[in-house]
């Protein structure tokens, strides 16, 4: 049994986005004093906390499709927020806005929102598996088009021409369950949409090879094809499975809005995205991964957002503080920081040698 | 310094984290001298050099140069040009996208008065370069890329030689040329000599040794075992001064009962007619019988190798016909041959067989895994019985099967990747050089195991540039060169006259 | 052969070059039979392309240095907003000179290159990840200077920015009999300097040289003697100069700054770049191909604009969908090289 020494608590996997969590909710409660209330008000929950794991729901589902690209692939997929935007105009327009009935059952458009995302995830993957495209290129093709066509779907009828870049609204009261509250639900819906996909997720993994076989092809990818695995499938379905998150999270988003907004959702999650994925302990050079770091990292992330914005900080600003926070992480992981610390360490060390 | 040496390094010792790569090493070049430089994998040569180049700094040693009055220690492959020492290495280090005059003066193109590449008198005076090592007929203006790999090798020569070094060190150039090319590699070598330049040539090429130098230093963990002239050291004395023993030794490792007996009346498990591989392979046929140990041999880029990955499906045949156990086996990727009852061990673990932060446990199963499907997950229990299971059978050194196999050494990778393609339970398994770079101990560890698995009716493929390894191992030997099947010798045609004689002029079947 | 000698000449892979210019002239062809009444074949249309997208052309060719280094820079986007913003700050709120202005922010633009190329090339890096922060660093800067728009009123920018430089090629008569000759702004001059300094350092100078040897093989490169941290640090900086440059330019013609200007801006250098014939895997690349490359993307807008059925999300939409064809085809190239060698 090892024991429970300092260093052997930092070398567990979880070590930094525990960490990191707990910075963020001390740093929060010291910017708002009433940060862990907890109240019932109006038959649901309210508090800081519970607003954080609510926002953060779309996060953490974009975080757990984002670990597996990077795991599998290497790279990283800029693409998901503008797959969500486009995710939600297709579920949106095909719902249509009338206040009596969906256009198409609601089933169906969920299905074409997650299908849409399946689709762009095929796409990005098809370039990065098949054609072996740098993933952060080829996603950055869908990261420019996607809200184009976004804004293209979003269309509506004005004077007898279909006129695109409209935003379009759910008029239907039941579609605002899905990123608001069930009846007689406390907690938040998205809250419960999170928790079942990334058990689901979980299950997929652990309960199948998948796991091992997406950790072999990041770590090593032409062993992976010498032992009998199909590198290219393993990673063009890593990529679908992005796109997949992507449609879930745009089709949350439009629920809370009960609108699709082509500008805004999804608007910077990519970045998001990728900073939870790395405070979640995983490399960003592919290989072994953990999904409850990459969880714990997203509602990390979200009460970083909510600190800044209790700071008086704007949405469009919030970006400068991210940016610098990716910057520090990707640091601090870097081989060469690693090297520069054993360095010193070896220099303090010849120092201390030679005054004794 | 005498002066007719041209470099001397003296007690020079430098480590790595965990491993003294050079201990108390010394080494002297005269001018003029073809001196080679040779040692096991592991042996400290190409650390050597790399602290001769700057690639390395060393902890202690001095290190002189002709000409230069005081010690040189060079931080840089810039600073060791600077002195004198120009470096071919063994992978071509050139840009392929830039053209050939280009790759000879990068770093120091001509420039006119006001800082401008002047491109004319570059391209005049690369083709003067070229001219000196024989490349006349080569367009300096076209990409380095769109040439072969030789050609690419000699341009790198070609742009050592322009520097007017006083030291040329070849790391391993021959390994991708034909014998046409490595005559003309040894022209130009024996050109410089004349002009006073001192040569090391670090190579695992025997016969190129006795033919071209003049001295050889061995070196063997790291040690110096001694320098020689080559006429005074007989090829025997020279192996078994690299190896540690006396070369007759390693015969007696030996199971007693099992017999050097063709197979010929054991069915046919492999059968190959015609295959080809785009460049590497000719048209070959073979057949491997049940229970055989069968060996390929040759130069290095015979395509022994080649040969290998093409039965196995890692690389596509072009054309050609494979049948296993008499079954049609259209060898497209390595899932059909593992299923089929095939196994692999590539020649370059790190590259192609170590998942290095998976634990031993994981690299252990995943071929087994990968067999049995993704939708099918082997039981925790049952990866926990087959991993102790092998471990203990192999004798694998490590604290514990959830160990990162990245931790182990290089001995104890490689027989994990054994494990993991013995889990699989093949009919036929291909060992492509399992014991490169592994300590002498393991490497008998694992000859005996070939032995014994052959004896228990596993068919092996045993490819090895070690020539003696071979014949302790293999009832049949096939000898390649070029590309093609030049040699077929089994039982007590086995001797190492007869394969030398094969590898290095034999006749055609 | 012709490939060779185009290639020789202006540098860079011949055959996606000329893939590349002959897919400008069939374009612009196009243009002159479906648009003529619109004034397509007038040289104005095509002062105007380089008017409109003076900034981009500076900002691609910056562009084609990073990636031919085997690097990239996702920020420039971003650096061109806020510059536009910190212009339009510095001359309208707090009354700094139009000289010292555009002094201040090329400044910046040296400083935030140097920052990146610091991490990419010191620190080591993933470009990537460091161009992805700096992209969303400036982006949120851009917001925290105003979050409303600000037009520039400055008279010696605005005169910069609305000067005629007249053409005696390609001038037309109107309908009164009066001679029109057709016109450039100091920022397409500005432009053609750029790209110009830019050709001359890729084809004749050792820095130039270093960065195709650099994205060939970088490690090839550290042994031949280049000292690639300090070559990268100075392609990131001198990248971050032109991004300035190209935001000066791109100010000029839009005059004003506000929040979301130039989004999707790098992903026109990048396709401008790629159609151009720059590899993304490093090492080839010719700033002639870059600017190609932005004419093809002005002549597709021109097209949009003139057809006035298509909205203009369009654009981006049929951008996207070239620079996508142009990697695959990129790749392929590459495979089918590959292939040709070994037989």
């Amino acid at each position: 049994m090892k024991k429970l020494h300092f260093k052997n608590i930092v070398r567990m996997q979880l070590f930094l986005p525990l960490f990191a969590l707990c910075l963020m909710l001390l740093i929060n409660v010291i910017i708002t004093p009433s940060f862990f209330k907890v109240s019932i008000m109006n038959g649901v929950l309210y508090g800081y906390t519970i607003d954080i794991i609510n926002r953060a729901s779309e996060l953490i589902i974009l975080a757990v499709g984002m670990t597996l690209v990077v795991a599998s692939s290497k790279g990283t997929d800029i693409s998901v927020g503008a797959v969500s935007a486009l995710s939600a105009a297709v579920c949106v327009r095909l719902l249509g806005s009338s206040y009596d009935a969906y256009a198409v059952p609601l089933a169906v458009a969920i299905l074409a929102a997650l299908g849409a995302g399946l689709l762009c995830g095929a796409f990005n993957g098809f370039l990065v598996a098949k054609l072996k495209i740098q993933p952060m290129v080829a996603t950055l093709i869908l990261f420019t088009a996607g809200r184009g066509i976004a804004q293209l779907i979003s269309a509506r009828e004005i004077n007898g021409v279909m006129v695109p870049g409209q935003i379009l609204y759910v008029r239907m009261e039941d579609y605002k369950r899905f990123g608001g509250f069930l009846p007689h639900v406390v907690i938040p819906t998205p809250v419960f949409i999170a928790i079942g996909f990334v058990l689901i997720t979980w299950l997929l993994l652990n309960k199948t090879a998948l796991s091992l076989y997406i950790k072999s092809v990041g770590i090593n990818q032409k062993a992976g094809r010498l032992v009998g695995l199909n590198s290219t499938l393993i990673i063009f379905v890593c990529y679908m499975f992005c796109g997949v998150c992507s449609g879930l999270a745009g089709f949350i988003s439009s629920s809370r809005i009960y609108s699709s907004d082509a500008n805004n959702i999804g608007l910077n999650m990519e970045l998001d995205a990728i900073l939870a994925v790395a405070l979640g302990g995983n490399s960003l050079g592919g290989g072994k991964f953990s999904i409850a770091g990459s969880v714990i990292g997203a509602i990390t992330i979200q009460a970083l957002t909510t600190g800044l914005y209790a700071m008086g900080v704007t949405a469009d600003q919030l970006p400068v503080y991210k940016a610098i926070v990716v910057v520090l992480i990707v640091a601090i992981q870097s081989e060469e920081f690693k090297r520069w610390k054993s360095l010193y360490r070896i220099h303090k060390m010849a120092g201390k040698g030679v005054t004794e | 310094m005498d002066t007719s040496v041209v470099l001397s390094m003296k007690g020079i010792n430098m480590t790595f984290p965990g491993v003294k790569a050079l201990s108390d090493v010394s080494f002297s070049l005269r001018k003029g001298e073809i001196h080679a430089l040779m040692g096991e994998n592991g042996a400290g040569k190409s650390t050597l050099i790399k602290v001769l180049t700057g690639v390395h700094s060393m902890d202690s040693g001095e290190i002189r140069v002709d000409g230069i009055s005081h010690p040189v220690i060079n931080h840089s492959p810039e600073e060791a040009q600077k002195v004198g020492i120009s470096t071919v290495y063994q992978e071509v280090n050139l840009c392929p996208n830039i053209s050939v005059a280009e790759n000879i003066f990068i770093g120091r193109h001509p420039r006119n008065v006001f800082g401008a590449v002047r491109w004319g008198e570059m391209n005049r005076r690369a083709e003067l370069a070229l001219g000196r090592v024989g490349l006349e007929s080569v367009d300096v203006t076209k990409s380095l890329g769109d040439y072969s790999v030789a050609i690419q090798q000699m341009v790198a020569i070609a742009r050592a030689v322009d520097f007017n070094c006083k030291v040329l060190i070849l790391d391993e150039p021959t390994s991708s040329l034909d014998d046409k090319e490595v005559d003309k590699l040894f022209e130009v070598m024996r050109r410089l000599k004349e002009k006073g330049v001192g040569i090391i040539f670090v190579t695992h090429f025997l016969e190129q040794v006795y033919e071209v130098c003049d001295a050889i230093t061995v070196l063997r963990n790291g040690e110096l075992v001694g320098r020689f002239d080559v006429k005074d050291l007989p090829r025997v004395q020279l192996v078994a001064k690299m190896l540690g023993h006396e070369f007759d030794d390693l015969a007696s490792i030996r199971v007693p009962e099992y017999e050097k007996k063709a197979h010929t009346d054991a069915p046919e498990i492999v059968r190959a007619i015609g295959l080809t591989h785009d460049g590497t392979i000719k048209p070959f046929d073979l057949d491997i019988h049940k229970g055989e140990v069968i060996g390929l041999t040759g130069l290095l880029g015979s395509g022994r190798s080649e040969l290998a990955r093409t039965l196995y499906g890692a690389d596509q045949p072009d054309s050609g016909e494979l049948y296993f156990k008499s079954r049609r086996l259209k060898a497209n990727e390595p899932i059909n041959a593992m299923k089929a009852g095939m196994a692999f061990l590539p020649e370059d673990r790190k590259e192609e067989s170590i998942i290095g932060d998976l634990s031993i446990r994981e690299n252990l199963v995943i071929a087994l895994q990968a067999k049995t499907g993704v939708f099918k997950l082997l039981p925790i229990a049952t990866q926990n019985e087959l991993a102790d299971k092998y471990i203990k059978a192999l004798s694998i050194k490590a604290p514990s099967p959830e160990t990162p196999i990245n931790q182990l050494s290089g001995g104890n990778q490689q027989k994990v990747i054994i494990g993991r393609w013995l889990i699989t339970n093949p009919e036929f398994l291909i060992l492509d050089e399992p014991t490169r770079g592994i300590d002498v101990g393991t490497k008998t560890e694992i000859q005996k195991l070939v032995l014994k698995l052959a004896g228990e009716g596993m068919t092996i493929m045993f490819i090895s540039s070690e020539i003696d390894e071979m014949l302790r191992t293999v009832n049949r030997l096939c000898v390649l060169r070029d590309g093609m099947k030049v040699g077929e010798l089994s039982n007590v045609d086995l001797d190492r006259p007869r394969v030398m004689a094969a590898i290095a002029g034999g006749k055609l079947l | 052969m012709k490939t060779n000698v185009l290639k020789k000449k202006l540098g860079g892979n011949g055959f996606l070059l000329s893939v590349t210019i002959g897919m400008f002239i069939a374009m612009y062809i196009v243009g002159l039979v479906l648009f003529q009444d619109q004034g397509f074949g007038t040289m104005q249309t095509f002062f105007n392309m380089l008017i409109d997208n003076a900034g981009l052309i500076i900002a691609a060719a910056g562009m084609t240095l990073v990636l031919i280094a085997g690097g990239i820079d996702i920020s420039i986007g971003s650096v061109v907003g806020l510059v536009c913003m910190m212009l339009a700050d510095l001359m309208e709120n707090k009354c700094v000179s139009a000289p010292n202005a555009i002094a201040i922010v090329l400044l910046f633009g040296i400083v935030f290159g140097a920052a990146q190329g610091w991490l990419i090339a010191y620190l080591k890096l993933q470009p990537f990840i460091v161009t992805l922060a700096g992209m969303f660093f400036c982006r949120g800067l851009t917001a925290m200077i105003s979050v409303e728009q600000i037009a520039i009123k400055n008279p010696t920018f605005l005169g910069i920015a609305q000067a005629n430089i007249k053409s005696i090629v390609g001038a037309t008569v109107n309908k009164r009999g009066k001679l029109l000759y057709p016109f450039v702004h100091p920022n397409v001059i500005i432009a053609l300097v750029a790209i110009f300094a830019v050709w001359y350092i890729c084809k004749y100078t050792k820095f130039g040289r270093s960065l195709f040897a650099l994205g060939g093989n970088e490690q090839s490169a550290l042994l031949m003697g280049i000292n690639v941290r300090r070559t990268k640090f100075y392609t990131y900086v001198l990248n971050g100069f032109l991004a300035a440059l190209a935001g000066l330019a791109f100010c000029l013609n839009t005059t004003s700054g506000f929040v979301e200007q130039a989004r999707g801006f790098e992903m026109e250098a990048i396709a401008s770049a790629v159609i151009g014939g720059t590899l993304l895997t490093g090492g080839v690349g010719t700033v002639v191909g870059t600017f190609f490359g932005v004419l093809i993307k002005a002549t597709i807008e021109t097209f949009i604009r003139c057809d006035g059925t298509l909205s203009s999300w369009w654009n981006k939409i049929v951008l996207s969908a070239l620079l996508c064809f142009f990697i695959v085809l990129q790749s392929v190239f590459v495979i089918w090289k590959s292939k040709k060698k070994k037989a």
